[in-house]
């Protein structure tokens, strides 16, 4: 299909990292099923603040997916604080590009990484730079773009 | 790899006997059917013998036929040709929020142009209550078009109520027949409208031809202007091959509706059973009592259509989510809001509609592509049974 690029198909069709982490040293969540896209990521840290292992689980259109899988392949084997420094535009390019009404999918998967890393934070007493002013809580602001007819 | 249409409600493929007819008004007579010369009126009178055709498949008169570029356009007409000629009389058009956006968007287009719309809800099952229609009704409604079949859940609404209300009040009606047309009988006389917006694509005719039918007396303004073509009533050069396509499709489904019919309900019902009975969590929407005889409206829980249309597409299947039209938009369906379903449960929708080239190999083939799509995305989902939304 036209829509997406062969990268993007890839990522759909064989997603990487997909499941969940038991005992996770940080679960991230966001979206909604409402709106028609949630996302869930778990993560591993080692002793070196190196994000080890990350999997994921998406309710979502083929991009929610794609952007899931490639988010958590650019993140494993990256320090927390590297990993921090991802933004959606990063997730957009290593997918080598998605159309504009799916541009909210890669906004989706960076928020639930740093909402990942966040909860580990919080549940380690550390603070990192990168996630200064953050707000896992915060609205999408950026999700309900409607595409023209 | 083995290829499966179920989109019959999108369009559908052109049958050999339209096109062999076709070719001929494509590659042979070309004269312009205004032309008064032999090759003009050979045209004229292939567009006669269509005329005839259509008229017959909804029991209508010939002179009452009146050929379109599409559906689109007669529903065009409908509302800005009777909203003018009608413009005396009020400004108040009633119609539902399940329409096809042909109906939906020129609604609103004219509601920002002085005319008062009323869009009236159905039923859970999608249907329109005759008498939430007259409820709408004010000394200023001068129409009231209700669809003879949704598009996307396949409901079949109640048009000879709702006909037969219009006129006691003086008002007309239209009807938006498009999925009706070689679906489901259709009499005019027996329906009782004034209007009915007829379409050659959805029964294996061409793309690009429509027609309106319009009882004889009803009140329309023009809605094309120019030329003097179909009884100085829609201007603009007759589609010659087009026409003629659409009335060779009309005589095709006259002849085979019965056996239509129940060829493909025969399919959807396999299908939906298989569907219902090997796959968890799965819902069908809308009416099974008045339906569409090929439409599947299903609902696969805790996974997203697109997602499922393109793993299926990678299958060679080809299925929509909600409408064809909105397929590209993050909207959710307006119909299935409208019939409400929740959000989340529309996002996991996905439209079936069976034809006449449908076999019992395509169903089991997408059925057991459906299997393992299905399996798949619930796997990598985020939300199941058990965890909930």
């Amino acid at each position: 299909m036209a829509m997406y690029n062969d990268k993007v198909m890839d990522h759909f069709m064989h997603p990487r990292n997909v499941g969940e982490i038991e005992n996770p040293d940080g679960l991230g969540k966001y979206g909604s099923p409402v709106c028609g896209d949630m996302m869930q990521i778990t993560i591993k840290v080692d002793d070196n603040d190196v994000i080890s292992d990350a999997k994921f689980q998406t309710f979502g259109c083929g991009s929610a997916i794609a952007s899931s899988s490639v988010a958590t392949e650019m993140i494993i084997g990256k320090t927390v604080d590297e990993a921090l420094e991802l933004t959606n535009k990063q997730i957009i390019n290593e997918l080598g590009g998605l159309p504009d009404v799916k541009i909210h999918c890669s906004v989706l998967a960076d928020h639930a990484i740093k909402s990942a890393i966040y909860d580990y934070a919080q549940k380690n007493g550390k603070t990192y730079k990168g996630l200064e002013g953050f707000d896992p809580d915060a609205d999408e602001d950026d999700h309900h773009d409607v595409a023209d007819e | 790899m083995k290829e499966v249409y179920l989109d019959y409600s999108a369009t559908t493929p052109v049958k050999k006997e339209v096109a062999e007819e076709m070719s001929q008004y494509i590659l042979g007579h070309y004269g312009n059917p205004s032309s008064l010369y032999k090759i003009g009126s050979a045209s004229k009178e292939a567009v006669d013998i269509a005329r005839a055709k259509v008229a017959k498949l909804i029991n209508a008169a010939p002179e009452e036929i009146y050929f379109t570029s599409c559906g689109t356009e007669a529903d065009n007409w409908a509302f800005f040709g009777v909203a003018d000629a009608k413009r005396k009389k009020g400004n108040h058009i009633i119609t539902s929020n399940i329409e096809h956006h042909a109906i939906i968007h020129t609604g609103n287009y004219m509601s920002k142009r002085g005319y008062d719309i009323t869009y009236v809800e159905p039923d859970k099952e999608g249907r329109i209550s005759p008498e939430s229609v007259e409820k709408a009704i004010t000394d200023k409604t001068v129409l009231i078009s209700i669809m003879m079949v949704n598009n996307e859940i396949g409901t079949i609404e109640p048009i000879k109520e709702i006909a037969k209300i219009a006129k006691e009040h003086g008002i007309t009606s239209h009807t938006d027949a498009v999925q009706a047309l070689g679906n489901v009988p259709i009499d005019v006389k027996d329906l009782g409208v004034d209007l009915m917006s007829l379409s050659a694509h959805k029964i294996y005719g061409p793309k690009g031809v429509g027609a309106l039918y319009i009882k004889k007396g009803t009140l329309i303004s023009n809605y094309m202007h120019g030329g003097g073509q179909e009884k100085k009533k829609r201007a603009g050069t007759e589609n010659l091959a087009g026409i003629v396509g659409f009335g060779k499709a009309a005589e095709i489904a006259y002849d085979n509706l019965e056996d239509h019919i129940k060829k493909v309900s025969g399919l959807r019902d396999y299908f939906l059973k298989r569907v219902t009975e090997e796959i968890p969590d799965v819902q069908v929407n809308g009416s099974m009592e008045y339906r569409h005889p090929g439409n599947a409206s299903v609902t696969f829980k805790y996974i997203e259509g697109e997602a499922i249309l393109l793993l299926l597409n990678e299958k060679n299947i080809y299925v929509s989510t909600g409408s064809a039209c909105s397929s590209a938009s993050l909207v959710p369906s307006h119909v299935l809001m409208a019939i409400g379903v929740p959000a989340e449960l529309i996002h996991g929708t996905i439209r079936f509609t069976v034809g006449d080239f449908t076999t019992k190999e395509d169903i089991d083939y997408t059925v057991d592509c459906l299997k393992e799509v299905v399996a798949k995305l619930r796997n990598i989902s985020s939300v199941d049974g058990k965890k909930g939304w």
